[in-house]
């Protein structure tokens, strides 16, 4: 709820569904009679159509990138602090995209999204999607909206992933890409910690194996534990220290097992707060759809080669705390660019605040997108 | 001329056209942006400041922030015609492992520093102060060089680690070229600035 719309804020904005009613086949070979992607747009688009930004979101993450959907939303988009008038990503040169990716849980079609075939929502028959499918797709919103190619694809963690496979599967159409807080593929420890999510979330007797909806229930309790397993990951030991150390909610402790410590109150906050904005089913899928990113696979598992074709330049960030995707994994990327002798700048953030950090406002960091968001403007004009 | 312009142009001189170049400790990356500009020259520089990572992306110049001290893990062998280390050596802990390194990712390596067997430097010592000169402007307590040498020095390592000179350039503060220089380059000369190779079989 903001008072009054910040002057630096994109305002008060309203999402766009756009139809396809196209069959969509995905890299699993399943395929999609027709599907939704739900979208917002903050900026103009110039006459040239060459200003366009595409902003792909991580695991939890979704269109409302920036601004205010009504003046009684208590928080702007999940991105806010980076596009706006004057922010790093300023709206009043760039025409920023962001999207809600398929299989998703906020308006994209996705498992809580009616099925033609059975008149009832998808559920765990929606079928597994990949950052190949989704990027896809973000082609297809694309030629919707007439752009041939972005001036930029920008992304953090997940939606780093995006934004390298962009640059992978259609060079020509995109001309820089900013890849933040993320990785090459995931480690083996990383596809543990999803693991244990989606067990928490299967496990639970209200998931119904995925059909919960005709239950009229959710998976509460595993939704919750996963949010809560992943939001530990999302944080660096130091801040979780800094935050809370071992302070107790009654400043003693009383032997049982009720809620003692503070961080324990706030983990239960984060997954209970988390339960009521997103779809288990969703969460399972986009767990996959990480664990499944490995664009060298089909390139001997040689991300040099993967890059090749491509003349898309980059930015990769990662942040010295961020032990989920930490800073050796974007070193990969790096290391992989400059073997193919693409252009690519590299910087190392220093933030405490661990995989979180690429969300939250920083000075070096805004700056350095900043500066390079110079080129991507004057490349676009 | 300022003095980093002239460096620039000493090295420029030295480097083919179109070659590929890694410059490591590049600052704001004024050496690259030069060499790209006149050169043709693609390549990237290593800078572990964060404000000079910002500079040298606002000078359009490709850089990627890592502590050189820790060897050039992520570069590959022979994957680079030049690479250039301006003014850093004597700043770093593991110089001669450093010099290696620069040989075994660049074909060539393009070294310069500060000579600290500049007659004026032999003059502080004399009169028993550490030199603060125009090529050493800092005092002995708040300075980053820990591995000050002169060129009879240098030029010492070179043959202990069998790196071949292919071409040196003894100059004061301001790189110009002096015919004194040529005589007496470790007493007259301010700045040394190298170009090596590994002692090819």
């Amino acid at each position: 709820m903001p008072d009054a719309i910040p002057n630096d804020s994109v305002g008060l904005v309203t999402p766009s569904t756009q139809h396809f009613e196209q069959s969509l086949t995905l890299e699993s070979g399943l395929s999609l009679p027709s599907f939704d992607l739900v979208y917002e747009t903050y900026g103009e688009l110039n006459a040239k159509k060459s200003n366009a930004i595409l902003i792909c979101h991580a695991l939890t993450g979704d269109h409302h990138v920036a601004g205010y959907h009504s003046m009684d939303d208590k928080k702007p988009g999940w991105w806010d602090a980076y596009i706006g008038p004057g922010k790093p990503i300023d709206t009043n040169k760039f025409f920023v995209i962001g999207l809600n990716n398929l299989g998703g849980c906020k308006g994209s079609t996705g498992p809580m999204s009616i099925n033609p075939a059975t008149d009832k929502p998808y559920g765990r028959d929606f079928p597994i999607v990949t950052v190949k499918d989704w990027v896809l797709t973000q082609t297809m919103l694309a030629d919707a909206l007439g752009i041939d190619s972005f001036a930029a694809v920008i992304g953090g963690s997940l939606g780093g992933m995006q934004a390298l496979q962009w640059s992978i599967d259609y060079p020509q159409r995109v001309k820089h890409a900013v890849v933040i807080a993320a990785a090459p593929k995931l480690s083996a420890q990383n596809i543990g910690f999803n693991e244990v999510a989606r067990q928490a979330i299967r496990s639970d007797p209200d998931f119904h194996d995925g059909h919960y909806y005709e239950h009229n229930v959710v998976p509460r309790r595993g939704i919750k534990l996963a949010r809560m397993l992943g939001h530990i990951t999302y944080l660096s030991d130091e801040s979780m220290r800094a935050k809370f150390g071992r302070e107790l909610r009654e400043g003693k402790i009383n032997f049982n097992f009720d809620t003692e410590f503070q961080v324990q109150s706030y983990l239960q906050y984060q997954g209970e707060s988390f339960v009521d904005r997103f779809d288990a089913n969703s969460y399972l899928i986009m767990t996959k759809t990480l664990d499944y990113f490995d664009p060298a696979k089909e390139y001997n598992d040689d991300l040099a080669k993967a890059l090749e074709k491509t003349d898309t330049r980059f930015l990769v960030i990662s942040f010295t705390s961020d032990w989920r995707f930490a800073p050796e994994r974007s070193r990969e990327i790096v290391k992989a660019l400059l073997d193919s002798n693409k252009s690519v700048s590299y910087a190392e953030i220093k933030a405490n605040q661990g995989h979180d950090a690429f969300l939250i406002p920083n000075t070096d960091y805004q700056n350095v997108l900043s500066c390079y968001m110079q080129h991507v403007e004057d490349a676009s004009q | 001329m300022t003095s980093l312009r002239a460096e620039l142009k000493i090295i420029a001189d030295w480097i083919k056209p179109g070659s590929r170049v890694l410059d490591l400790g590049c600052g704001k990356g004024e050496l690259l942006s030069y060499l790209q500009e006149k050169h043709n020259v693609t390549g990237y520089g290593i800078e572990i400041k964060q404000s000079n990572i910002v500079a040298s992306i606002k000078n359009r110049v490709n850089v990627i922030q890592a502590d050189i001290e820790q060897g050039l893990t992520g570069f590959e062998s022979n994957s680079f015609d030049y690479v250039i280390m301006s003014q850093t050596l004597q700043a770093l802990h593991n110089t001669d492992k450093i010099l290696q390194e620069i040989l075994r990712v660049g074909r060539e390596g393009i070294v310069t520093f500060p000579n600290f067997g500049h007659w004026q430097n032999r003059l502080g010592i004399l009169f028993g102060h550490m030199p603060v000169t125009r090529t050493l402007p800092n005092s002995w307590y708040n300075t980053p060089n820990i591995h000050l040498c002169t060129i009879k020095d240098f030029e010492g390592l070179c043959k202990e680690k069998d790196f071949e000179i292919l071409q040196r350039s003894i100059v004061d503060s301001q790189h110009r070229s002096r015919v004194y220089n040529m005589f007496f380059p470790n007493l007259l000369g301010e700045v040394a600035l190298y170009r090596i190779q590994k002692r090819q079989a």
